[in-house]
């Protein structure tokens, strides 16, 4: 009992620190291209009333990211921030995962299991095939 | 409207609706998006790509510290994020068909509903006995206080994963954090102390507002130059306002500030039912 007590304690650490660093890491990606965005960009006229809707999948999407962000392009690096905060509750959820495999709580294993096959759901099923 | 101008306004607009939005529990996302379709014009699609990115962002942020602290019910959250990812997901896709006059009066009711319920009083539950449900799913636990760690059982499982599956969807539909939803599953429902549903409900809006974020993502919804003002003045107007409520129990500008969400979800109301937004 009382390592079991001991672990989880380790696990909250590991997670608290996990939160904090990928939040950080994201903001200051997010800002870094904010301000070259802002830079390049900032006389030219914004038009955002009118709402058009893509249908790109998100492994497409990393990739013309990753490519934009080489390129030093300001939206895509703040969007290479904003996918990097998506990461963060997702790598929560893996560890999580990870921890309840090691505590052998199987029941949570699968609850766990479950919640990660909902979000694959929505990431290959939120655009149409 | 240049870039620059536009960036500005809505850097300072963020900071106020992260201010606001942890004074009154309501949180940033919740207001920044009246703020942006009513005042700014942008449209509604754009405007909840935003504010769930900023849910995101001020989630994992506050709810780093509580799971460092031990106080999150880790299990708990875990469990009820079944619901709430499957509830966003089903949200999310709805939003993609739903008409934005729709969505922009529903979004106005959310947050009456949920402005009216930051100002209830609320009561402090704590059941020494828990359901068979809940013994099967080892939801009852024990959270830190100064005077030693306190027990404490959950009740009615079902109602309240039921109730998170509610606040899934409008966290899917509308791109908030719908944090009263899920305090009134625990709270009301399973009857969890306030302490421990409060921060397991900020723990679990991460990976809700995740599973609706990949498919706004696909559709376009997140761009990236309206996002950065957001999520950046957001945070630090939570931050600000965080470090306000340690010092006072701000009660008075909490109704203040319920009356000016009030009138601004009116507003809403009527843009999207005459058909402007």
């Amino acid at each position: 009992m009382q390592s079991d007590k001991l672990r989880d304690r380790d696990i909250q650490l590991i997670i608290g620190n996990l939160l904090r660093y990928g939040v950080w890491t994201a903001l200051a990606v997010a800002a870094l291209g904010g301000l070259i965005y802002l830079f390049n960009h900032e006389q030219e006229l914004v038009h955002y009333g009118n709402f058009v809707e893509k249908d790109v999948s998100i492994f497409a999407l990393v990739e013309q990211t990753l490519k934009g962000a080489a390129r030093v392009k300001g939206d895509d690096i703040i969007l290479l921030g904003i996918l990097l905060l998506f990461l963060t509750p997702i790598l929560r959820i893996l560890f999580s995962l990870i921890a309840f495999l090691l505590e052998k709580d199987f029941l949570y294993v699968g609850i766990t299991a479950l919640v990660i096959a909902i979000i694959c759901f929505s990431v290959f099923f939120g655009f149409a095939h | 409207m240049t870039v620059l101008t536009f960036t500005l306004i809505l850097l300072l607009g963020a900071c106020c609706a992260g201010f606001v939005g942890s004074l009154t529990g309501l949180g940033g996302g919740v207001i920044i998006i009246p703020l942006l379709t009513v005042v700014l014009g942008v449209d509604i699609h754009y405007a909840i790509g935003a504010a769930l990115v900023s849910v995101i962002a001020t989630s994992s942020g506050s709810a780093a510290a509580y799971v460092r602290e031990g106080i999150t019910n880790m299990r708990l959250g875990m469990f009820l994020e079944i619901a709430t990812t499957a509830g966003a997901v089903g949200g999310a896709l709805l939003a993609s068909v739903a008409p934005t006059s729709f969505i922009a009066v529903l979004f106005g009711f959310t947050l009456i509903f949920s402005a009216l319920n930051s100002l209830r009083k609320k009561e402090e539950h704590n059941v020494k006995n828990s359901s068979p449900l809940a013994l099967a799913l080892k939801l009852p636990s024990t959270y830190p206080t100064p005077s030693g760690p306190i027990a404490y059982g959950t009740k009615n499982v079902v109602g309240g994963f039921s109730m998170m599956g509610l606040a899934g969807m409008l966290s899917g539909l509308l791109g908030i954090g719908s944090g009263a939803f899920k305090v009134i599953a625990m709270d009301n429902i399973m009857r969890i102390p306030f302490k421990v549903s409060t921060t397991t409900s900020n723990f679990m809006m991460g990976v809700t507002a995740t599973a609706s974020a990949v498919i706004y993502l696909q559709k376009g919804y997140i761009e990236p130059d309206i996002c950065m003002p957001v999520v950046i003045g957001v945070l630090l107007g939570a931050m600000t306002g965080a470090k306000v409520l340690v010092r006072a129990n701000p009660k008075k500008l909490r109704v203040f500030f319920a009356i000016i969400i009030i009138g601004l979800a009116l507003n809403m109301i009527y843009n999207g039912a005459v058909g402007n937004i």
